[in-house]
């Protein structure tokens, strides 16, 4: 089988409200730039394109064709679209890999979740019959997730501060994480950031729970802000790889999995899907870990479902707490893992995605140095 | 650059499902106030019903009926409520799993405030007024001495909604719903298409032009489609143009505002090379043609906005017509 490693990543800044249209063209097109420019290719070299997004967040019709602008796709490329995370763009860009039909793909994900009410838009992602009728918001099907996890003592509302307080550390050394305004954690939390038993980090945790809920029981630093962003990742096959990328990210596993779309029928408390997946791809080898968990408990299940033992380094690039951009957030999850391999700091990384609410689908994508 | 343009963009759409055999018997008892469930291959009970069994995949054999009353596995609580949610002021969404079910469904709790919800509360449906909607039969639940004071009270507390009589079971059963869907959007145009806004309003075309081959896009695009650079080199562009291609329209439609038939064209300005789409007026439909020679006629000037139906139409000016290779590459 061919081998397909991740050799170039690159996203946009995290904004609260991106001036961006929402056919994402503003934000990507310097992210291409960037990647051509550290990859030393051009747009000619690219033989597939696929994007992920999505037109119930844009409010419009047919928006990712407008992002092919932002291609300059001429003369005719080979393009496709996903109307999911950009992550599921990489994985149908990594099977053409593996097809033989290209040699070099790119796979772009791009969201202005700003543009509308986003846990309202979100409400159109659930069962149309039976659920989305009611209107019930992300958050809010996150909290009864969360719940369930703390009356069953699986976590504690503390341990999921410390997954907030931990990721807005981690994100000082990100320039693409969100800034969130009027957000004093990260200065609070101690430089030794893994240490709970440190003074900074158990004041700060103290801090964190006297806010009030969201959405009993969760709070503002349990839910990811709502983020505008984009993100973009090249992979090419074996030799190419080499000659482009001096210690590409071989993909060793790719695989996704999804739940049942009906809520009441899931045990929340697990994600069965991310489990299948990264058993499926290998997860347990991961020495890093770029999980994507719009919520604080999220985090827990996936680090339980996925087999990452406390030596896992999890989320240095703040994950998703710290920039969730709706359809590039799990792109950007999987091009921050492929880049601690790629940087030296990692043998093996795994990148993760999911889709739906509470964890309903997962992607895990493993990757490893050689 | 200042803040590009940006203007609220609302849409709305009714979206009609067909039910199938599973809903459709689900949602034919809600509307005869009756809550189903589906007894799977293991026994279990799925209340609301699978339409394929989890484990065979084959469509529910037996559906039973659960509650009215269940009990609350999980729940969050709403402040403030969005647009389209069951209830109005703060309530409760919870997980609830009927009395006979052995899986949960997904609905609001009327409980007045947070600190009487908890898990394992006992609850009962509180149905709406209008049957034969779907999940919105059950207008929410609420706590089960709440419904019982009610009915003991049933001219119960002033302003409060009456409980409606019990609808007999409908003659006919259930089969379609419809799902209204309204969303509220901010919608931002590019700083290019902002400039080209903001000169549409003092009467003027603006066109932008790319660096990399030249072309000059009106109105102007996020990035050239050819090499996916900005165009941010403004240019100034006249009012008229050629008609590059036409069609007449003989088709009425809804919300038509020119009697038929009229022509609808391409019309490329002079100094541009991208044609947008406009009416030609101002001569028989069948005298317009390719390469004629247009102008913009434009609304009174107290009319102007910022926006492209500035331009009312297009007329011929009379002059003679464009050579065909001048425009062919155009086509």
């Amino acid at each position: 089988m061919t081998d397909v490693a991740v050799i170039g990543f690159a996203q946009a800044p995290n904004e609260r409200h991106s001036p961006a249209t929402t056919n994402g063209v503003e934000m990507l097109v310097p992210i291409f730039h960037e990647v051509f420019a550290a990859t030393g290719l051009t747009k000619n070299d690219i033989g597939f394109w696929c994007s992920g997004s999505s037109d119930y967040l844009a409010g419009r019709a047919f928006s990712f064709v407008s992002a092919v602008d932002a291609i300059g796709a001429f003369p005719p490329v080979m393009e496709s679209h996903v109307e999911m995370d950009g992550a599921w763009a990489l994985y149908e860009a990594w099977l053409k890999i593996l097809t033989g039909e290209a040699e070099i793909a790119l796979a772009y994900g791009f969201g202005k979740s700003s543009a509308g009410n986003l846990r309202r838009v979100l409400a159109l992602q659930l069962d149309p019959y039976l659920v989305a009728p009611l209107w019930p918001d992300s958050v809010s099907i996150a909290a009864l997730q969360a719940r369930l996890g703390i009356e069953t003592g699986l976590w504690t509302e503390s341990d999921m501060a410390l997954v907030a307080a931990r990721s807005r550390a981690n994100a000082r050394d990100n320039p693409a994480a969100l800034r969130q305004a009027g957000s004093s954690d990260v200065s609070v939390v101690s430089g030794d950031e893994a240490s709970a038993e440190s003074e900074g980090t158990v004041r700060c945790l103290w801090e964190l729970l006297a806010r009030p809920y969201v959405a009993e029981p969760l709070r503002a630093h349990d839910c990811a802000p709502v983020a505008d962003g984009a993100a973009v990742v090249i992979l090419a096959a074996g030799e190419r790889a080499r000659e482009l990328c001096g210690r590409p990210a071989w993909i060793t596993g790719f695989e996704h999995r999804i739940d049942s779309a009906s809520l009441g029928a899931r045990d929340l408390t697990t994600a069965p899907s991310a489990a299948a997946a990264g058993n499926a791809a290998g997860a347990s080898r991961a020495q890093v870990a770029e999980l994507h968990a719009p919520f604080t408990h999220q985090e827990i299940i996936l680090r339980r479902a996925l087999d990452l033992d406390d030596g896992v380094n999890v989320n240095p690039s703040g994950g998703a707490l710290c920039g969730n951009p709706m359809f590039a957030a799990g792109l950007a999850r999987i091009g921050s893992a492929a880049t601690e391999i790629i940087n030296g700091r990692a043998d093996v990384a795994l990148g993760h995605a999911t889709s739906g609410p509470a964890l309903q689908q997962n992607l895990v994508c493993v990757m490893e140095a050689r | 650059m200042s803040q590009p343009l940006h203007a609220p963009l609302e849409i709305s759409f009714d979206y009609t499902r067909s039910l199938g055999p599973t809903l459709g018997e689900f949602v034919t008892a809600l509307a005869g106030r009756r809550i189903l469930g589906a007894r799977a291959s293991d026994g279990r009970v799925h209340a609301p019903p699978f339409e394929f069994d989890p484990l065979t995949g084959t469509p529910p054999a037996e559906f039973v009926e659960v509650g009215p009353g269940g009990s609350v596995v999980s729940w969050t609580w709403t402040e403030r409520p969005l647009d389209g949610q069951p209830l109005r002021h703060p309530f409760g969404w919870a997980l609830i799993r009927l009395d006979g079910a052995d899986t949960a469904m997904l609905h609001a709790v009327n409980a007045g405030s947070a600190d009487r919800m908890r898990t394992g509360m006992r609850v009962r449906p509180r149905w709406a007024d209008r049957a034969g909607t779907g999940i919105t039969d059950i207008m929410c639940f609420e706590a089960e001495e709440d419904a019982t004071t009610r009915d003991e009270h049933s001219e119960a507390e002033p302003g409060e909604p009456v409980e409606p009589v019990e609808p007999a079971e409908p003659a006919e059963p259930v089969t379609m719903i419809t799902t209204p869907i309204r969303l509220s959007y901010d919608h931002t145009v590019s700083p290019g298409e902002s400039s080209y806004l903001l000169a549409l309003a003092e009467g003027r075309l603006i066109g932008q032009r790319c660096p990399a081959c030249g072309k000059v896009y009106l109105p102007p695009r996020g990035a050239c489609p050819v090499d996916g650079v900005p165009t941010r080199d403004e240019v100034q562009l006249p009012d008229t143009g050629i008609v590059t291609t036409f069609c007449v329209v003989n088709v009425p439609f809804q919300g038509q505002r020119v009697p038929t038939p009229y022509v609808a064209a391409s019309v490329l300005i002079d100094g541009a090379d991208i044609a947008f789409q406009h009416l030609i007026l101002g001569c028989p439909p069948d005298e317009v043609r390719m390469g004629m020679r247009v102008r913009a006629v434009w609304k009174p000037r107290e009319q102007w906005d910022t926006g492209a139906h500035n331009i009312d139409h297009f007329e011929p000016t009379g002059e003679p017509d464009a050579r065909y290779d001048s425009y062919a590459h155009h086509l």
